[in-house]
């Protein structure tokens, strides 16, 4: 327990990153996940192709493995950088990878909404002269939107617990690295393990009675 | 009402062919809609009544001949495409009303969006077609909340709100429970009388005796008869035709 209280204070600072990885990534994958899937259900094969690729390639590669190919691969070796500073560096490498990364779960689970809402709908709403982005913003998606409160709620739950491994990229602030490099010289502690897991569960939790309550809310009735 | 052929014609199909894979599900179609027209096209299921229907507005393309609609070429896509789409009004067998919206909504969404119409306006002219097919007190309710026959009256006024040259009925009352059937019918003879130019898809004979002017009967992909609804009715000239009245008239 003394570990837990004397080292409080950094693991704090740590979880403090992870909730800023957490709230931009988040925000940044709805915005992305809604870009590609109107790729995905587009009358444009090239983009529909385009789409369709981009989710199966980052959807089916392992985070780590994204984290460590957009800090070492396109970082290091082909040189994209966000910031001079290593530490801003990192972070926005790693929130890129994570953001493109529950994009596609993202992109996944509105494409499940998007099945839900009948087909007709689309139709009429092409019968009014409504043009396909304007059927896609106004009747679909947000249609799609509602079916799909649950799963995005699942998704970002995901994307949350995910931050623990931004060390992978290069990171190396998140309480999840904090917990390893106190155990370098500590030794595994068993209270800090259970301080964190309190802490995630503290987020994740109400995020999931929340995604639920709304998705009944805002269910539409048909 | 103008008599068949008097009028300029708002729509020219010819020699409309279509597929569906191995299916040739409209045949050579020869068809002419005039201004102020109503049409039954009446048909046994799965003879291209509702494919035909639907082609005028683009919901399904063709694979050859022509569809002219107010003198102009039905565009292939894009921006002409939306703008013809506009003028003309669809009502589906299945109502198809968006869900998420109320019906004031659902019947201002197309003014103001496709048209730009100010918001106030569209609310008003909503709420005047909303009061002509008798819903104006369901105004603010959800599609879920009505009855089929309200909802179906709700995507009348739906299309009317665009002002459209014509209207389209796939089937209107065929999802309808028996007792919803005539407030929907009886709207849509009211426009009629008004002149509304009309090409509906339907098996209601006492709708086509009442309101239209022809009756095109459909079968096989093929217009197999074309004539007025009496002559029709009492006097069909093909066997086909005949065959198909003697089995929904006995009941």
């Amino acid at each position: 327990m003394d570990e837990l209280i004397e080292y409080g204070p950094d693991l704090l600072k740590g979880f403090l990153v992870n909730l800023q990885l957490s709230a931009i990534c988040t925000v940044l994958a709805l915005v992305l996940g809604t870009i590609l899937v109107a790729m995905r259900v587009s009358p444009i094969p090239v983009l529909r192709a385009a789409g369709t690729t981009v989710v199966n390639v980052i959807r089916n590669t392992p985070l780590t493995l994204l984290l460590a190919f957009s800090a070492l691969g396109l970082s290091d070796t082909l040189g994209l950088t966000f910031s001079d500073e290593p530490y801003d560096n990192a972070f926005w490498l790693v929130v890129m990878a994570m953001s493109i990364y529950a994009a596609t779960f993202v992109c996944e689970a509105l494409r499940s909404g998007i099945n839900t809402v009948p087909m007709g709908q689309a139709e009429a709403a092409r019968a009014v002269g409504l043009t396909f982005m304007q059927t896609l913003r106004l009747i679909i998606l947000p249609q799609a939107f509602r079916a799909v409160i649950a799963p995005l709620g699942s998704v970002v739950i995901a994307l949350i617990k995910n931050t623990t491994v931004a060390q992978a990229g290069g990171l190396l602030a998140d309480a999840a690295f904090v917990m390893y490099d106190t155990f370098d010289t500590t030794g595994v502690s068993i209270p800090i393990f259970i301080g964190l897991v309190i802490a995630f569960m503290a987020v994740t939790l109400p995020i999931g009675w929340f995604t639920g309550w709304l998705a009944k809310r805002l269910a539409v009735a048909r | 009402m103008t008599e068949n052929g008097h009028a300029s014609p708002l729509v020219q199909m010819e020699n409309v062919n279509k597929h569906f894979g191995a299916l040739h599900v409209l045949r050579d179609i020869n068809l002419t809609v005039s201004r102020g027209e109503v049409l039954v096209v009446i048909g046994p299921s799965g003879g291209g009544k509702s494919t035909l229907c639907r082609t005028i507005n683009r919901l399904e393309t063709i694979d050859a001949g022509k569809i002219v609609f107010d003198g102009q070429v039905l565009p292939d896509e894009g921006k002409a495409l939306a703008k013809l789409r506009s003028e003309v009004g669809m009502v589906f067998q299945s109502f198809n009303l968006f869900a998420h919206k109320t019906i004031r909504e659902n019947v201002t969404l197309g003014p103001t969006k496709v048209r730009g119409t100010a918001k106030d306006q569209a609310d008003k002219r909503a709420m005047e077609l909303l009061e002509r097919v008798g819903i104006a007190t369901q105004a603010d309710k959800y599609p879920a909340q009505l009855s089929g026959g309200q909802q179906q009256r709700v995507a009348i006024a739906r299309a009317l709100a665009m002002d459209p040259k014509m209207i389209l009925f796939d089937e209107p009352t065929s999802a309808l429970d028996p007792e919803m059937v005539q407030e929907v019918l009886d709207v849509m003879i009211g426009l009629a009388r008004d002149g509304m130019t009309m090409m509906v898809v339907t098996h209601e004979m006492g709708f086509a005796r009442r309101a239209a002017n022809r009756v095109v009967f459909m079968a096989d992909g093929q217009i197999v008869e074309e004539n007025t609804p009496d002559e029709f009715f009492t006097n069909a000239q093909t066997d086909r035709a005949r065959d198909f009245l003697s089995k929904i008239l006995t009941h």
